[in-house]
Formats: structure tokens, C-alpha cells, sequence
């Protein structure tokens, strides 16, 4: 059998951050009360017209530029019809033939190499509503609707089928998770449904340029499942032509607790959804005067920021890459190392310390964080100016996040600043000589260990105050030569 | 007779103190009481609220400080326009209890000039027909002939006025739905420029063929209503921003050297004789009065059906889609699933002739066929409108007839094709969306009203509105009315 190549292009769904609805002047705060969020339009009550919500079109032209796609000067909204009772219309307002933009690339990195995906197109639409039922679906005597979500912003995503493996397709979704979050127009939460993704797998003749029969794979809502799932449906294709069956289009669902794909009743998801052009929402022109506004304002990107970072920092490409997979924390990092400037060690200190405490690295987590970087920087300097040891620096550090002080405050209120008076220390390096003979003995004997110990011993005496290296420099000088 | 006075006259009399709006209020629903029963216009009649708003106009008379010229006016609306906490049924079972939380944009105008709703008016369901035989309720008679329709879909509206059972109305008119009854009962009724008027809280039936518009005893009633209903809504992404002028103060300055195009296919095969010699003469008053009639020529015209059937029912097809028993109005119980209780409620609250148009629209829509119909009938709206735009750079207004016939006696029309045919003159005005009235232009030998359609430019409401009045003045067909004070038999 001729070896087969694995074809994926992914459909990711993110939720914009607007602070209205898509259509509506309706909030889109997370976790009211049920249908306390909504309006006769985002209900679609009769008579109700809906009005576009012009800070959605701007984050969609930011994502659109960010991926370099073209934003189309024209576009307009469309109707995509199917029933459902969360839909309140019964017609999603999406967007079809005019989308906001296209023709975008995604350059990811798997395994140390890097490729370029294609991005078709970028288009926005309206959530829909959260369906309540009683009990499981299958028995449930009744359901309840919540139109709280209904109208919400999406922003769709649709890439080329130029992912060749489960991998790359995570590595794409990881990357555009980045530059969503990074534009700060969605929060990338896949748990909570803010980032969705659907995925078509077909398999094909390794060099062939036509497509297979694709399968669409949905409910993959994490970064695992989708990894897992893609896996799992990849087998199952190979494992089924290598059988001499056929693949048969249809939509599967990921069951992430019997780790495989199950296949959805076909009959339910056989829709001609009647596209036509919304009646209600004349074509939108974009001037290029606001497209070019729009692109005046975008951040660095994160793989540009990683590279940066690399190169302009001196940083490894780990860690460049920890630190730039949230806006937030990499914008920590930076303005900490404008006030202290040694990158490496700040670059330690945010991810082994920092993000230790902290409860994550996301844009929220480092929004919240007690230590502000101007605090890290104060830590910093302390230490390399000797009025504590790097030891006691950690433990100030903790204090720090707890209690949100600044580290001079904390150092001078708990009575740790470093024993630097040599003078003082001279007096304990003599006790310490005189209580152990016997060690200053070994050590003359060539026992370097000894050292060690009467180091130990001095800051025991110090209550670890005294700094380490004028103790190592005073035993030096008190040691009787060996 | 209070409701025998125009707008104007009307609120003149209230400045005077001659008359009161809470008198004017309980004269019309006296009349309301007394000869709806025959007319059937009204599908709610809103009494208490009526005189609540009456009185607090009474209050702002007195006061000397009357909100506008429609303050204090008894007005009613065709019961697809949203009416918070007042049933809006829009013609059809599926939306019997249906009570709106909020008050469509035209409804919030009204109210904020003073105006005094008396309720609401009878329609075909969803707007489609032109007989308002197929409202679900029952229906209205034409109150020149009660054996007679009224035409439609806005028949109550225009019955309502026409039997002086309210100052003034408003209707919608989506392929001639308020100048074809406005003809059949011989009244005046205005459909203003796509995009003049707000269409939020208009039950949508063919979203871009939808307009509202106002019936009136004069053209000049007609200007006043437009002037406070008309004017662009952030609600309402169609709805156009250009300034409106004063439609009052228009109305003056004679029509002496307007170019008035004739067009040769308005003047179809099958045309009632009586109705095209009507028109004809008032061709020969606006002559008369210095206007300078001339022959054009519309030749898509015969298209306009076509391309209306196709639009109109894709569109309703869609906006109908959310009526499935979720989330108000009707909802049939019982089913085995889901889809079943979709079917069984949609299947008992539409009636047949909604159910075929969401047939027509979604067979339209559906993939393989799109082009061919859809994509097609959008193509002929662009060949519809660029004839206007042609006959307009010649011509200032168009003048035609308003419908090739008058009223037809109830349950007459049976085939759904002869109905449609009623609005071969109007549609191709919707799908260019431009401004229409009809007025009042003859009466058949056996009393039955005829109407004079003058259609103008994009939002150039003013010219058709001046042309119209300068004919109303110099005609008095709008001075007669129907009698219908005597007792059946
Ligand atoms: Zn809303």
C-alpha cells in the first residue's frame, strides 16, 4: 500500500472581548443571571433589527492584519439557516460570500522546524445561546434556554488544509491562541468555550495533489482533545482503508472519555443552510484610512517578540518562549529589565519564582500579581548590592507576593539586612575558630570539607544573615595557613 | 363632527380650545363602537390608554404647550408595528398573545409628538395578500361596498381611514400594500423611500421591500404624519440619513413646469376602462394646473411580479424562520421531539397563504437554486431600478394608475396568481425603493373608489407629495365619504 499523507485544516472559533454583543448593546460579561443579558434583538424578538457592532469589525480587521490577511474593502453579513431552539432567529447572522477578510498565513514551529500555514479567510458572526437541559439529553422532560451568550462576537477562522499532522495542527492552534490573546481581542480559554476548534481530517496518497474524503471532528475543547482526537481519527482512517472501507464525509464528535471519535447521526447535520445576504445589514465598507489606523496600533507579535527576546536578551529559545506566550508576562519581563538590567537573571526569577506563586501565566494572572516589576527590580538590586544573600532574597520574595510590600520595606521592618561589618563578623569568625579546634585542625590536615562547615557554623551564629562571601574571605584570613 | 376634520383642522381647533383631544378621542372611539362591528378594521382597540394620553394632551392644550401638530391626534396602526404591553399579532395566530416589551421606532415618534393611539388594525397575515382576507382573525370590509374588500395587506389601516375611524393611520407596504388600499378605499396613502422611515419594531415580512408609511383624509395630513415618523434610527442600519425636510411647507408653490412622466406600461392589457380613463383625466387636472405630462417608458416592468414573488418570499422565509414556539406566541404541545413540536406549531399558527410563500422563498433559497431564482430576481431589481433612474433624469414625478382595477367582493379572488396580479403597479416601485401615494382620483359608475399613483425620486417625498396636494386642491374627491351610519338594512 502506497504510504499515506495526513491532511488537517482547522476551524477555530474565538469569542471577541467586546464589551457589547455583536448586534446589540447587550453585555457580554460571563456568568450573569440566565437571559438577564439580552434585548429584543439578541432574542430575536419580531420587529427586532440588528446593528453592528463596530469595535467586533476592529478586532476582527486586528486579527485579520496579524496573520496578514487582506481585509476585503467590501464585506457583508449573511444569514445561515438551521433550527435550533438556541438560536433565537432560527439564522445565525455569519458571513459567507463577502467575508471580512482573506488569504492569511500562520508560520508555526514543530520539532525545531518551522512551516507556513495558509489562512482562507477570517470572518465574524453571532454566538448562540446555552441550551439547559433536565437531566441528560437523551431522556431529559424538558429544556431551558439562556440567551446570555446569544449575539455574542465570534470571529471564525478558517485555515487551508496545509496541516500534515496532529502536531502541527496543535502547534497552529497554539500559535493563534498566542496572537488572539497577544491583540487582547480574545481571552483563549478553551475550557470555557471562549477558543473553539473544529477540525476536517482526510487522508491521501503521500504526494497527491487532490483531497481526500474529509471528516469534520467537533467538541474538542482543549489543547489535548484536539491532539488526542486528531491521533485517534487519523488511525481510525488508516486502520479503515487499509480494511478496504471507504471514508464517508460526515461530522464526528470527540468523546474524550472513550478516547475515540463517534460518529453523529448524518441525517441531523445534512443542511443546506440557505445562505443569502442579510437584508438588514447593508454591506460594510472599510476605509483603508481605518485599516491602516488599526495596523499603526498593533503590538509586537509573539513570534517576533520571541525572537527578540532570543536575540536582544541573550535569553535561550526556552525561555524566550515561556516568557512571550502571554502579552502580559512578557511585558513583566521587559519593564523589569528596564530597571534592572540583567536579563537572565530577571528572566529567572519571573519563571522559576514568579510564575511559582502565581496561579497562571495568562494575561489576567500577571494583571493580578502583588509584585509589580519595579518591586522584582528592588528585590534584585538589594542582592547585588549585598544587603541580603540570594537565600534570604527568596524568602523576601515570598513575603512580597503575600503581603504586595515592596522588598526595602520588608528587609528593614523583619530586621534582614545581610551582616556586611566586617568588623562585627570578625568577632563571630573568632568565637566560631575558638568553639571548633578540632575542625581548624582537619582543615590544616588538608580536610577542605572543613570550610564548609565553618562557613555554616558563622551563619548559623548570624541567623543567616552574613554575607557569604566576606565570611569565605574572613575565614581566609583567620585560617592558620595549611 | 370631530371625526370628520382633518389633522389640521383638528389640532387648530384644540390650539382654540373649540375642542378637546379627550373629546376628539371619545368621539372616534364612539364611532369605532358604533361602526366597527360593520368594517371590522380594528383587531384591538386600545380605549383606556386612549383616553389616558388624551387627557394628559388636554393638559399641555391648556398649558399652551402642545408637543406637536399631531398632539392630541387619534391615530391607529396596522398591528405589525411593535406596541410595548399591546398585543401585536401581526394578522397571524402564531403571534395572538404575542405583547411586545418595546415600542417599534415609529410608535416611540407618535408617542413622543403626543399623538393618542386608538389600536390596533387588521391586516393579511404577515403582511402577504391584497385583500386582508387572509388575516386569521377575520375580515375587513371595504366601507364603500361592506361585500367588498378593502384591498391589502394594510386594509384595516386604510378601511380605518377612509370610515373616519381614526384621524389618521399607518400601514406598511412591501409590494403596494398601502397605495392598493388606499386605492380601494379612496383615501390617501403614502409609501415613502426605502430607508425614510425606521423599520425597527416593524414585524418584518420582505426586510429590504418593507416600508411604513401613513393613510390620511389629505395629502397634506399625509406630510404631517411623515414629518414626525420619517428621519434615519441608529436601530435601524437601513434606515437612511438624510434631512427631512419640512413636508408641511412643501406641499405649497403649485406644480406649474413639473415634468410628470406617463409610463406606457402602466397602462397594462386587462386595465379596468373606467380606472385608465380616470387616470387619465387626472392626467389632464395636473396638465390643467401647468404641469407638463410626457410619455416614458419603464420596460422591465412586466418583470417586477416575477422578480417580487421570488424576492419577497425568500426573505419572508427567513424572518419567519423564528416563529417555532420556543420562545413566545403559539406553541403546540405534545409532540414526540422537538422538530415535531417546530412542525405541529408552525403547521397550526400559519395559515395557507403564508405557508406557501415560506414554501416559495425556501425552495428559492436552497442550494442548486439560488442562482437560477434568487440570484436571478436580484439581477431584474437592478434593471427595474435603472429604468426609474433613466425616466427620472427626463421627469420629475411618474403618474399612473394606483391598481389596474377596484375593490373586488370578498372570497373573489381565489387563485393565488389573480391576487398577486393586484400589485403589478406598485411592486416595481418596492423593488426600487422609491416613494409612491396614491390619492383619491374617481369613482367608478358603481361608487367604487379609483386611485392616482405619483411616484417620485429616491427621498424626494416633497415633489410627490406638492403634486399630489396640487391635485387633491384642485379635485374634490377626498371630500366624499362612504355612509355608513345607516343600518345595514
Ligand atoms: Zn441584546
Amino acid at each position: 500500500m502506497n504510504d499515506l499523507e495526513t491532511v488537517i485544516g482547522l476551524e477555530v472559533h474565538a469569542q471577541l472581548l467586546t464589551r457589547s454583543k455583536m448586534f446589540c448593546g447587550c453585555s457580554t460579561a460571563f456568568g450573569a443571571a440566565p437571559n438577564s443579558q439580552t434585548c429584543p434583538v439578541c432574542q430575536g424578538m419580531p420587529g427586532a433589527l440588528p446593528v453592528i457592532n463596530r469595535s467586533a469589525v476592529e478586532f476582527g480587521i486586528r486579527t485579520a492584519l496579524a496573520v496578514g490577511c487582506r481585509v476585503n474593502e467590501h464585506h457583508r453579513f449573511a444569514r445561515k439557516h438551521y433550527y435550533y431552539p438556541d438560536m433565537p432567529k432560527n439564522f445565525q447572522i455569519s458571513q459567507y460570500e463577502e467575508p471580512l477578510a482573506e488569504h492569511g498565513v500562520l508560520d508555526i514551529e514543530v520539532g525545531g522546524s518551522s512551516r507556513t500555514i495558509g489562512i482562507q479567510r477570517l470572518h465574524l458572526e453571532e454566538d448562540v445561546g446555552k441550551l439547559i437541559h433536565e437531566g441528560p439529553l437523551e431522556t431529559a422532560q424538558s429544556s431551558t434556554v439562556d440567551f446570555n451568550r446569544a449575539g455574542v462576537p465570534l470571529m471564525e477562522i478558517v485555515s487551508r488544509p496545509d496541516m500534515r499532522s496532529p502536531a502541527e495542527a496543535a502547534a497552529y492552534l497554539r500559535t493563534l491562541r498566542t496572537i488572539v490573546v497577544y491583540l487582547g481581542v480574545c481571552d483563549g480559554n478553551m475550557e470555557e468555550g471562549s477558543l473553539r476548534c473544529d477540525a476536517n481530517v482526510s487522508l491521501r496518497p503521500a504526494g497527491s495533489p487532490e483531497l481526500g474524503v474529509k471528516v469534520e471532528i467537533k467538541n474538542m475543547n482543549s489543547f489535548r482533545n484536539v491532539q488526542h482526537a486528531l491521533e485517534y481519527e487519523v488511525k481510525r482512517q488508516v486502520r479503515a482503508l487499509a480494511e478496504g472501507e471507504k471514508i464517508v464525509q460526515e461530522t464526528r464528535l470527540w468523546d474524550p472519555e472513550r478516547v475515540r471519535t463517534v460518529s453523529m447521526r448524518s441525517k441531523e447535520y445534512a443542511h443546506d443552510y440557505r445562505y443569502f445576504p442579510e437584508p438588514d445589514l447593508p454591506p460594510l465598507q472599510v476605509e483603508a484610512r481605518w485599516v491602516e489606523a488599526i495596523r499603526a496600533t498593533l503590538p509586537e507579535l509573539p513570534a517576533a517578540r520571541r525572537r527578540r527576546f532570543a536575540g536582544g536578551y541573550g535569553l535561550s529559545a526556552y525561555d524566550a518562549d515561556r516568557l512571550t506566550q502571554g502579552r502580559a508576562l512578557a511585558d513583566y519581563f521587559e519593564t523589569t529589565v528596564r530597571e534592572y538590567d540583567k536579563p537572565k537573571i530577571v528572566a529567572n526569577w519571573v519563571l522559576n519564582e514568579l510564575l511559582r506563586e502565581m496561579p497562571a501565566d495568562d494575561d489576567r494572572a500577571v494583571a493580578a500579581c502583588p509584585i509589580p516589576p519595579r518591586n522584582l527590580a528592588g528585590l534584585l538590586r538589594l542582592i547585588d548590592d549585598g544587603t541580603i544573600s540570594g537565600k534570604m532574597a527568596k524568602d523576601v520574595f515570598e513575603t512580597m507576593y503575600r503581603t504586595g510590600q515592596d522588598a526595602p520595606s520588608i528587609v528593614a521592618r523583619e530586621g534582614l539586612t545581610q551582616v556586611a561589618d566586617a568588623g562585627e563578623l570578625r568577632r563571630v569568625v573568632d568565637q566560631v575558630l575558638a568553639a571548633h579546634p578540632k575542625v581548624v585542625e582537619d582543615w590544616r590536615g588538608g580536610k577542605k570539607a572543613a570550610l564548609g562547615f565553618l562557613v555554616g557554623q558563622v551563619m548559623k551564629a548570624t541567623l543567616g544573615r552574613a554575607n557569604p562571601a566576606l565570611v569565605n574571605q574572613l575565614l581566609g584570613e583567620k585560617l592558620p595557613k595549611g | 363632527m370631530l371625526t370628520r376634520l382633518t389633522i389640521e383642522d383638528l389640532a387648530a381647533r384644540f390650539r382654540r380650545g373649540e375642542a378637546t383631544p379627550s373629546q376628539a378621542a371619545a368621539a372616534y372611539l364612539e364611532r369605532i363602537e358604533a361602526l366597527d362591528g360593520r368594517v371590522n378594521a380594528f383587531l384591538t382597540v386600545t380605549r383606556q390608554a386612549a383616553l389616558g394620553q388624551a387627557a394628559e394632551a388636554d393638559a399641555r392644550f391648556t398649558a399652551g404647550r402642545p408637543l406637536s401638530p399631531l398632539d392630541g391626534i387619534p391615530i391607529a396602526l396596522k398591528d405589525l408595528l411593535c406596541t410595548r404591553g399591546i398585543r401585536t399579532t401581526c394578522g397571524s395566530r402564531i403571534l395572538e398573545t404575542f405583547v411586545p416589551p418595546y415600542d417599534a421606532t415609529v410608535m416611540a415618534r407618535l408617542r413622543a409628538a403626543g399623538a393618542v393611539l386608538l389600536g390596533k388594525l387588521n391586516m393579511d397575515e404577515f403582511a402577504m395578500g391584497s385583500s386582508t382576507e387572509h388575516s386569521a382573525f377575520f375580515p375587513t370590509r371595504n366601507p364603500w361596498d361592506l361585500d367588498r374588500v378593502p384591498g391589502g395587506s394594510s386594509g384595516g389601516s386604510a378601511a380605518a381611514a377612509a370610515a373616519d375611524l381614526a384621524a389618521a393611520t399607518l400601514g406598511s407596504d412591501t409590494g403596494g400594500s398601502i397605495r392598493q388600499p388606499a386605492a380601494f378605499c379612496g383615501t390617501v396613502g403614502l409609501k415613502p423611500t426605502y430607508g425614510r422611515v425606521s423599520r425597527y419594531g416593524l414585524i418584518a415580512f420582505a426586510s429590504s421591500l418593507d416600508q411604513i408609511g401613513p393613510f390620511a383624509k389629505t395629502v397634506a395630513d399625509a406630510a404631517l404624519v411623515l414629518g414626525v415618523i420619517a428621519g434615519a434610527d441608529p436601530r435601524d442600519s437601513t434606515s437612511v440619513d438624510v434631512p427631512v425636510p419640512d413636508y408641511r411647507a412643501a406641499l405649497e408653490g403649485g406644480i406649474a413646469g413639473l415634468r410628470v412622466g406617463i409610463p406606457a406600461e402602466y397602462f397594462i392589457d386587462g386595465i379596468d376602462p373606467e380606472v385608465e380613463a380616470a387616470v387619465k383625466a387626472a392626467i389632464e387636472v395636473l396638465r390643467g394646473l401647468g404641469a407638463r405630462p410626457e410619455a416614458v417608458s419603464l420596460p422591465h416592468t412586466r418583470y417586477g411580479l416575477a422578480a417580487y414573488y421570488v424576492i419577497a418570499p425568500a426573505e419572508a422565509s427567513s424572518n419567519l424562520a423564528r416563529y417555532d414556539g420556543v420562545k413566545y406566541g403559539l406553541r403546540v404541545p405534545g409532540g414526540r421531539d422537538l422538530i415535531e413540536m417546530y412542525g405541529r406549531t408552525r403547521a397550526a399558527g400559519f395559515g395557507t397563504e403564508v405557508k406557501r410563500r415560506v414554501m416559495l422563498g425556501t425552495y428559492a433559497l436552497s442550494a442548486g437554486y439560488y442562482d437560477a431564482y434568487y440570484g436571478k430576481a436580484q439581477r431584474v431589481r437592478t434593471l427595474v431600478r435603472r429604468d426609474f433612474q433613466e425616466a427620472f433624469e427626463r421627469v420629475d414625478v411618474l403618474a399612473a394608475p394606483t391598481t389596474p382595477g377596484v375593490a373586488f367582493t370578498l372570497g373573489e379572488k381565489t387563485d393565488p396568481l389573480q391576487m398577486y396580479l393586484n400589485d403589478i403597479l406598485t411592486i416595481p416601485v418596492n423593488l426600487a425603493g422609491l416613494p409612491g401615494v396614491s390619492v383619491p382620483a374617481g369613482f367608478t359608475t358603481s361608487g367604487l373608489p379609483i386611485g392616482l399613483q405619483l411616484i417620485g425620486r429616491a427621498f424626494d417625498e416633497s415633489t410627490v407629495l406638492r403634486a399630489a396636494h396640487a391635485y387633491e386642491r384642485a379635485t374634490d374627491w377626498h371630500l366624499r365619504k362612504p355612509t355608513l351610519e345607516a343600518p345595514p338594512r
